[in-house]
């Protein structure tokens, strides 16, 4: 399948080749075989490329290739794309709702009308896929939340948040790697921290992935994060895709 | 660049760290696919003309073909006090920098040599907001995915991931190397004096906006608030709310995309900024002018203005043709 895209430059730095205001699985495997056939292609002139949900962004030094070229060998790639499918990783992913570890999560839960059990139970349903691995390093966003979870992002961001912060924003909810602001709502918190430069790899989830939420309690918590080596476990899984 | 032995207890203590000085160079480019940014100086010409005057060659990245800098220290606004110990070094500063060493009057733009006990006096960033430090042969720092550049909130790069503090020992790599550069003398290159709009291209989410607020956008002069750092700077002026809504799908950011978030309330992204975020763009700043919004400051006035993207590679091939041929005959 080939979405609708455009490309738009992102002034002289890049262009985006943009699927549009979208959450899909299809769009997203889409961009991922698209990033895998513009880094493969190693155009001159392309110096890094960033696949998000719903794009790809390209940026290239105008020295060595123009816009104008780019987006000709770009369309050309993206004609011949074809998306093939691969097993992938899930991962168990181990959090503790609300309190000092989710300071929003009441907020979030009276706003939606669910109270703490139902929450719960639907936020560690889906096997969530990893959609991409952006903002902060190996920040995961994760596809396929319950749409009766969604709830729009704060209006102004804060400046500080937690490293493992479990989160949502609009219909996307995350896992975050180090201390960063945002303009989530946190709902709690996990020991796993997906970006550590000291740790080969220093990041473990990738887009691709998939994960699924396991609520703990506050003492499992804090066993888990006295064990210094202590990583999350996964399994294989098919690429028939996770449950939407 | 090769590490002679018996240099590597040459060194500069941190006798006072100044506001904010971290190491920087080209940057971690083409890691966004991992989350990282670019990090590397916010002013890269002022960055490159610094290695140039203590005789810092570039090298050539593998991965990508860009070429990277030495690292050099970037200073904002009020510098640091450094005491060499070990041995002799050569240093140059670039930006409108208030230099002192041993407390008598020193010149930026050019390679000043030190000797064993000196002392380094950043006072302060006159104009503009950054300085930069590069001393021959470099910083002794471990490369993180091919750069030496600090991002303080991941803790990587640099001096253990942060800011100087005192006490910090930087030692450096081969002081030996700018001995035959002292006392040359660079042209004072200083991004902030070209008055003029920055300029932008609009897009990738200008749509969200009305006609009307985008000619707002480019009409309004705009004021860096105090939120300012090397993430982003925020921007005071007139409120831009979209009328489509402040949410969309995580998309990909630039330096120098301008996020308008629901406050109304321009971002611009800098190069510590997130790899992608959820805010519509409503425009993006030109290579070019990376470089003089990297020099700006809380409480500067900028105001924004459109060209097209051809025209904007025309400018960045030129301004690299220029600075490149420049550096070149320094080094000759």
């Amino acid at each position: 399948m080939t979405p609708y895209y455009q490309i738009a430059p992102l002034a002289d730095q890049g262009v985006l080749i943009d699927c549009g205001e979208m959450i899909d699985i299809e769009v997203n495997r889409w961009i991922e075989a698209a990033a895998q056939a513009v880094r493969a292609a190693q155009i001159a002139g392309v110096i890094g490329i960033v696949p998000t949900y719903r794009s790809l962004s390209v940026e290239y030094d105008s020295v060595a290739i123009t816009q104008r070229e780019l987006i000709a060998r770009l369309e050309r790639l993206l004609s011949m794309l074809s998306v093939s499918s691969k097993p992938s990783r899930r991962w168990r992913i181990p959090v503790v709702y609300g309190g000092e570890f989710g300071i929003d999560f009441d907020d979030v839960c009276g706003h939606l009308g669910l109270d703490r059990d139902e929450f719960i139970m639907r936020h560690t349903a889906p096997d969530y896929r990893v959609f991409m691995i952006g903002f902060m390093p190996g920040f995961v966003y994760l596809g396929g939340l319950d749409a009766r979870l969604h709830a729009p992002r704060r209006l102004s961001p804060r400046t500080r948040t937690p490293a493992g912060s479990i989160s949502i924003g609009g219909q996307q909810t995350a896992i975050s790697s180090v201390e960063a602001p945002s303009g989530w709502h946190l709902l709690g918190c996990t020991p796993v921290h997906n970006f550590t430069a000291e740790r080969t790899p220093p990041i473990l989830i990738e887009a691709g992935d998939s994960v699924r939420f396991e609520a703990i309690n506050t003492e499992q918590f804090k066993a888990l994060q006295q064990k210094p080596d202590w990583r999350p476990e996964w399994e294989w899984i098919d690429n028939a895709g996770p449950s939407r | 660049m090769s590490t002679s032995r018996d240099n590597l207890d040459v060194a500069f203590v941190v006798a006072s760290p100044g506001m904010m000085t971290t190491l920087q160079d080209s940057g971690r480019i083409g890691q966004g696919h991992l989350g990282l940014p670019p990090s590397g100086a916010l002013d890269s010409m002022s960055l490159g003309l610094a290695n140039a005057l203590v005789g810092n060659a570039q090298t050539n990245e593998s991965q990508t073909g860009h070429l990277q800098e030495c690292g050099v220290l970037e200073v904002t606004l009020m510098g640091p006090r450094l005491r060499l110990v070990g041995g002799d070094c050569v240093v140059a500063i670039t930006g409108d920098a208030e230099v002192l060493v041993n407390g008598r009057r020193a010149e930026a733009f050019r390679a000043l040599a030190l000797r064993d006990g000196d002392e380094l006096h950043i006072r302060r960033v006159l104009s503009g907001a950054r300085a930069y430090l590069a001393v021959g042969g470099g910083f002794a720092a471990t490369p993180f995915l091919g750069s030496v550049s600090t991002l303080v909130r991941a803790g990587i790069g640099g001096f253990s991931g942060r800011a100087l503090a005192v006490g910090d020992r930087l030692a450096l790599s081969d002081p030996t190397i700018g001995a035959s550069h002292a006392g040359q003398v660079g042209e004072q290159h200083l991004p902030q004096r070209e008055k003029r709009p920055i300029r932008v291209v609009l897009g990738p989410q200008s749509f969200f906006f009305t006609r009307a607020k985008i000619a707002r956008f480019l009409s309004a002069e705009w004021e860096i608030l105090t939120l300012a750092d090397r993430m982003g700077y925020r921007l005071a002026g007139p409120e831009l709310t979209s009328t489509v809504g402040h949410n969309i799908v995580s998309d990909a950011l630039m330096t120098g995309s301008v996020q308008i978030p629901g406050d109304g309330r321009p971002i611009i992204a800098m190069n510590d900024r997130g790899t992608t975020g959820g805010y519509p763009k409503i425009a993006t700043v030109i290579r070019a002018d990376l470089a003089r919004l990297g020099q700006m400051k809380p409480g500067d006035r900028l105001c924004f203005e459109v060209i097209d993207p051809a025209h904007a590679e025309t400018l960045w091939r030129e301004r690299q043709r220029a600075f490149r041929a420049y550096l070149a005959r320094l080094a000759m």
